[in-house]
């Protein structure tokens, strides 16, 4: 498995044809106590950089990006409950929707985690 | 966003940034919207121990000489304000119209002189209007050595107690002038949280200490704008610029309260005829609060009716981290201002169902004596 990151604070994890996406710890941190994550509907197809979630705080409403063009094949409906988990657990149990990759190649374009790292740092 | 360069800075920006305040534009001041703690944590801490604001960009004033001047822009009746006594009241323009909300009061014993206490981002046109409505009356003398800090929460009377014991004898709404820390200093006993507490004028030069000295006691912690924010709206309160406006009467904003008996059966306040017409005629929209599941509703979201009709729309929304819920406060038309009204908000196209829902949203916390 290999986890790739956008510029914009989503990680993407790749398992085959599937990729787990969420948003990275830095990003959480920066957006403080998120209150609540609005899911795409499975099913649906992004293109990549389509808003396909929205993730609020205390203070504001922010977008996430698909970070590749994909069908949404699941969503993290523990979220719904328990949205503090995208703060405590980021890279895990705060994972956002599975996507069925249209185009694999997609991901040559994104950062790997040393990428990553000298971005946000 | 706004040129950071160009910003103001209260006499405790240093003391911000040392406490790892993430800095943002506000109402033309570089302000912390929160420190390390967190907006969540900054909101529960006040409303379980003491928070202590910089609220510096706020306009203080004195106002010496005619005060009938003064009253003919506002919902006061200034002959009713005692001495140590304070009203929240509302500057009103000629269609009835709030220009602003603010606090007067009478600290200073001994002296007619009334303090004023306005918003930040409109106090420039506040002194502005009061000045060339009272010349050749009275006298407005902006303060601008002087920082203002918020002491708030269930302990701000136990901080008090220990640093300025004469303080807390008074109740809620009562003003006078102190001494904290050998520094004269003027305090009210009020707030912007729904919590008790106390506005504190601190002269420039003594801010930064006194604010430590503040921020050293056990229960008090440093809270930004952001739970400044979150605090007011659970509480009820109303955001200039947001939930009232130029464009809003105090009749539609549900500030009546604010309208003096004495000035209502008078009529002799700016706007008198539209706000008479108003009350009379009970038609116009309202600011109510709402409840709403899931998703927060924020500024600008529109509400529906269960037909989808839209009635009205969201002025200030987000998360009540006390509720541990979604709040907002809104105007919708007068058939649907009732408690318990069942209505949608769109929030991103999806509606969402909202329940019209009595304010404050938590239970006001004043000391009444």
């Amino acid at each position: 498995m290999t986890t790739r990151y956008t510029e914009d604070h989503e990680w993407i994890t790749v398992d085959g044809d599937v990729a787990t996406v969420g948003i990275t710890a830095y990003a959480a941190e920066q957006l403080g106590d998120v209150v609540f994550v609005e899911l795409p509907e499975v099913g649906k197809t992004f293109k990549k950089g389509d808003e396909f979630a929205v993730v609020e705080s205390v203070k504001a409403a922010s977008e996430v990006y698909a970070p590749v063009d994909g069908e949404i094949v699941g969503v993290n409906d523990d979220l719904d409950g328990e949205p503090a988990k995208v703060n405590e657990d980021a890279t895990g149990g705060g994972w956002f929707a599975k996507f069925k990759l249209a185009d694999a190649s997609q991901l040559e374009g994104l950062m790997d985690e040393d990428a990553y790292k000298a971005h946000i740092a | 966003m706004a040129d950071t360069e160009l910003l103001e800075k209260t006499p405790l920006h240093a003391l911000h940034v040392e406490l790892g305040g993430k800095m943002v534009p506000f109402a033309g001041y570089d302000m912390p919207v929160q420190y390390p703690l967190g907006i969540m944590g900054e909101h529960k801490h006040c409303r379980a121990k003491a928070g202590l604001f910089d609220v510096s960009h706020m306009g203080q004033a004195r106002y010496t000489g005619d005060e009938a001047a003064l009253e003919a822009l506002i919902t006061a009746d200034l002959s009713e304000l005692g001495a140590g006594e304070q009203k929240y009241t509302l500057l009103l323009n000629e269609r009835g119209g709030v220009r602003d909300d603010l606090m007067v009061s009478r600290p200073f014993k001994g002296e007619e002189t009334l303090f004023l206490v306005v918003n930040a981002a409109t106090k420039d046109d506040d002194f502005a209007h009061i000045e060339a409505n009272t010349s050749g009356k009275g006298t407005l003398t902006r303060i601008t050595d002087r920082a203002l800090l918020a002491l708030q929460g269930p302990q701000a009377k136990d901080v008090m107690a220990r640093l300025c014991p004469a303080a807390c004898e008074m109740v809620f709404m009562q003003a006078g002038v102190f001494e904290l820390d050998g520094v004269e200093v003027y305090i009210s006993r009020s707030g912007y949280t729904g919590e008790d507490g106390f506005e504190i004028s601190i002269p420039e030069a003594d801010a930064v200490r006194i604010a430590k000295l503040l921020l050293a006691q056990d229960e008090v912690e440093a809270i930004g704008l952001g739970a400044r924010d979150s605090l007011r709206l659970e509480a009820g309160l109303c955001l200039y610029g947001h939930d009232m406006d130029e464009n809003r009467t105090p009749v539609e904003a549900a500030l009546i309260w604010a309208l003096a008996k004495t000035r209502r059966e008078r009529g002799d306040f700016p706007g008198a005829d539209v706000i008479a017409q108003q009350l009379e005629e009970k038609t116009c929209q309202k600011r109510i609060g709402l409840t709403l599941e899931g998703a927060p509703a924020r500024e600008g979201a529109e509400i529906a009716d269960k037909d989808g009709n839209v009635i009205g729309v969201v002025t200030s929304g987000g998360f009540g981290p006390t509720v541990e819920g979604p709040v907002a406060m809104g105007y919708v038309e007068r058939g649907y201002v009732k408690v318990g009204t069942e209505l949608d908000i769109l929030v991103r196209g999806r509606a969402r169902p909202a329940v019209v829902t009595k304010m404050p949203f938590v239970p006001n916390n004043f000391y009444r004596g």
